[in-house]
């Protein structure tokens, strides 16, 4: 049995310097948390119904005071004449992920709620889609072997291990990247609209402007029309091309799908001679003029960018907005130099309470220390074994944890040999005192290892990333030091002392 | 052979009430300490932005503080991190995202041309949320553990007064090592609260060792007019070479780990340190006094009643 549980250790160990993970705190990288706002997700998906019921009651012929969203998730609708009540709760019956749960007929007046299940619903779409698009994210940035998973209801976390530029991760990570066609409001003077004089339909978006030999940053003021013609929803290409009207620069060149293509054809046929909004998280990158029908649906977005920015924004376009925006909630960046600084001082300290425990048994102990020192070694090498196996991550309170199992696995040994001498005391044979000494202590070594691991388990069920790690190597270290500081001994002691006919007596 | 212990005899159980008073100033230290000078949290529980900065040339931190009062970020926290040439700002949490901060950060310093070259090496950004489910999983993890624990040796030793005494036991290590960390100044983070678990397991290992071996003698013939008392003090005679040795290799190895394991894994040593130390010690005067005293007092009381009953 001992043969094949180190044949197999050294086989997983195989090759050394692959097999184990190591934690960001020791190869450097970036680990996030972020929270997605799924109430943002719930609002805009209302607001989009909001529209929809508002088409569908202008279909019908029925007029509208006023239907917007109220809260999170219901909408409050107003007829223009109550006479229109039944044709108005007939469209709002369409609405199947909806109730009426306010109504008033005399004023026509009535208020449309989102259901519960649905709310949830639209929760977890939020979060799941939010982790697909981070990923592709990542995919497409190109990090080895990075881990990006849902955390609890609404967090999902991302660890990035060896990202040299963490900035620019956390940028393309978080950014929303939703991207919008609106047109300008040609009829509102600027001046006008930032006094606050603004006509409900549109809204003010501001243009970032660097200056080339200051690098200052100013915003520029536009007036654009609140409503959305086309998203970045319908992208089927995103590249980075070189800006052939101002050298030095990055564009991006966009392709849409064959309806956003379609959608992009009309818009600007019916728009001729206005200009076009592209927008981006709400900041307004160009306004073109539109000269002509534009077919085919191509365009590009430029403003001036590096070519670093560019390549991220065409990631961003690739792989799709995040449905709802999302916020850093904790962050955890080590650079490269510090992790392997770690990994020095960590060796250092394994070495160094092994060189000393390993002295002290041989010491002490004599042949029968020997014996528990190769345990240890044994010990050792399963525990890393089995966390290559397992595909455990190796962190820096882990080394901690594999220094301390070395203190605590010949506690084992030492709680045997004590009962050995012990009984060597009350004048027992020596195989007799062996056979006593393993047995009455196994009792006690089961209690101690159980309570510990207790413990261990408690550990990682509550804690964090390095903290897991250190539960990790803690539990295996002491499964691990059941077998080798129990069974293994045991096995070496009936070796050398069962098989001979008369012992005379223990080195111990 | 060497030996530490022969044949060892010495009366722990008798000179409890010596012990007790120790154990009283000593967590009066403590929790006056902890009361005074209060417990530093670190930001995974208050939330807040960690940054570590490396040097090219040792700076003073009072050039460190004038970049960083550019950025009205003057009040923070500065400390030197092992090395000269390394420091760690903290900085309360802001309304600025922990982006938008170390570019700040980053920046001011950069302005600063007293300071030279550097490079941020680590940065650490725990949000108010974050933050607030850190703690509340603290208090969580040390209570399941103690319950944990509890019921285990209840459970194992069919003695509720046993688990009671155990508990009690690590009550007094958690007290004494959150009093040393509130004494020494250093702060109160993930790891350490990793280290305060460990500590509370290694201190029941050892009061399960000593437990162990008074089970085992009452399960044997018990010598006549042995008290508890005496019982109890056997059993920590017997297992007091285990004990020592022990608590003297666990001892060696967390020494390592606090003088050469490196800054950042300097307060989770320093804990395990004092916890070795006091683990060992409450095994003996406090599990295993308390469950002499409760005992006694228990058969006390009940021959008392006894007489009472005789007499009536």
């Amino acid at each position: 049995v001992v043969a094949v549980v180190v044949a197999l250790s050294l086989w997983y160990l195989y090759p050394p310097r692959k097999s184990i993970n190591l934690g960001l705190d020791l190869q450097g990288g970036i680990h996030l948390v972020l929270g997605v706002e799924t109430d943002k997700f719930v609002a805009s998906q209302t607001e989009r119904a909001a529209e929809d019921l508002k088409g569908g009651l202008e279909r019908k012929g029925v007029g509208v005071k006023r239907v917007a969203r109220e809260g999170l998730s219901a909408i409050a609708v107003e007829l223009a004449n109550p006479g229109n009540w039944n044709d108005a709760l007939t469209v709002a019956a369409e609405f199947g992920t909806f109730e009426v749960t306010q109504r008033d007929d005399k004023a026509g007046r009535f208020t449309l709620a989102m259901r519960q299940r649905q709310v949830v619903q639209l929760r977890d779409d939020a979060v799941r889609q939010g982790l697909e698009t981070i990923r592709n994210r990542v995919d497409q940035f190109g990090v080895a072997e990075p881990t990006i998973t849902r955390q609890g209801d609404d967090r999902i976390l991302i660890q990035l291990p060896g990202v040299q530029d963490p900035d620019r991760a956390k940028a393309l990570i978080g950014r929303t990247a939703l991207l919008e066609f609106k047109l300008l409001d040609e009829q509102t003077p600027v001046e006008q609209a930032v006094a606050g004089k603004l006509p409900e339909t549109s809204e003010i978006l501001y243009q970032r402007r660097v200056d080339k030999e200051t690098k200052a940053e100013r915003k520029h003021p536009y007036v654009v029309l609140k409503r959305t013609l086309l998203t970045g929803a319908e992208l089927t290409r995103a590249e980075v091309q070189a800006d052939p009207n101002s050298p030095g620069n990055w564009q991006v060149a966009i392709e849409f799908t064959a309806t956003g293509a379609r959608i992009f054809g009309e818009v600007t046929e019916q728009n001729v001679a206005r200009h076009l909004a592209i927008v981006l998280d709400g900041t307004l990158y160009s306004a073109p003029r539109i000269n002509e029908r534009i077919p085919g649906g191509r365009a590009v977005i430029t403003g001036q960018f590096t070519v670093d920015e560019a390549r991220d924004l065409a990631i961003v376009l690739r792989a799709g907005a995040l449905p709802a925006p999302v916020t850093i909630l904790e962050e955890r960046t080590v650079g490269p130099s510090l992790g392997a600084d770690s990994i020095r001082q960590g060796m250092i300290a394994i070495i160094g309470s092994a060189v000393v425990v390993i002295l002290f048994m041989l010491i002490y102990y004599r042949l029968s220390g020997l014996i528990a020192d190769v345990a240890l070694a044994l010990n050792l090498l399963i525990l890393l074994a089995c966390m290559a196996a397992f595909g455990a991550t190796l962190t820096l309170p882990g080394i901690a944890g594999i220094a301390l199992t070395i203190g605590m696995a010949v506690d084992t040994n030492v709680l045997i040999f004590e009962r050995i001498r012990e009984e060597l005391r009350v004048g027992k044979t020596p195989r007799a005192a062996i056979d006593a000494g393993f047995h009455r202590a196994l009792r006690t070594i089961i209690d101690t290892h159980l309570t510990v691991m207790v413990t261990a388990a408690i550990l990682y069920n509550f804690g964090t990333g390095p903290v897991k790690g250190f539960a990790v190597s803690l539990f295996v270290g002491l499964a691990a030091s059941l077998f080798t500081a129990y069974f293994f001994t045991r096995l070496v002691f009936d070796a050398i002392y069962m098989g001979r006919r008369k012992v005379a007596a223990i080195s111990i | 052979m060497i030996q530490f212990f022969g044949n060892p005899n010495y009366n722990f159980i008798g000179r409890r009430r010596v012990a007790y008073a120790v154990s009283a100033i000593v967590m009066i230290i403590g929790l006056g300490s902890l009361a005074v000078r209060g417990l530093r949290y670190d930001i995974d529980f208050t939330g807040g932005t960690l940054v570590q900065v490396r040097f090219e040339q040792p700076p003073t931190v009072a050039a460190i503080r004038a970049g960083l009062a550019r950025i009205q970020l003057g009040d923070s926290i500065i400390q030197e991190f092992g090395d000269p040439r390394e420091y760690i700002v903290r900085m309360p949490l802001t309304t600025v995202s922990s982006e938008e901060l170390t570019k700040r950060v980053t920046a001011a310093l950069g302005q600063e041309k007293a300071l030279g070259k550097f490079e941020i090496r680590r940065v650490e950004f725990v949000g108010p949320q974050v933050g607030r489910d850190l703690q509340r999983q603290a208090v969580y993890a040390v209570l399941f553990g103690l319950v944990g624990i509890l019921v285990y040796i209840a459970w194992a030793f069919k003695s509720v007064k046993g688990g009671v005494a155990a508990i009690a036991a690590v009550f007094h290590d958690i007290i004494v090592c959150m009093g040393g960390l509130s004494l020494t100044g250093r702060e109160f983070s993930l790891p350490v609260l990793a280290a305060l678990l460990t500590i509370i397991g290694y201190s029941v290992n050892d009061t399960i060792v000593a437990y162990d071996r008074l089970r085992e003698n009452r399960g044997k013939f018990v010598a006549r007019g042995k008290t508890f008392a005496d019982q109890m003090n056997d059993a920590i005679n017997q297992t007091l070479s285990r004990t020592v040795l022990t608590a003297l290799t666990t001892f060696l190895s967390t020494a390592i780990l606090l003088f050469l394991g490196g800054k950042t894994l300097e307060d989770f040593a320093f804990v395990l340190f004092i916890g070795v130390i006091t683990g060992t010690y409450s095994t003996v005067y406090i599990a295993g006094s308390l469950i002499v005293d409760w005992t006694e007092s228990v058969e006390s009381r009940v021959s008392k009643r006894k007489k009472a009953v005789a007499k009536a």
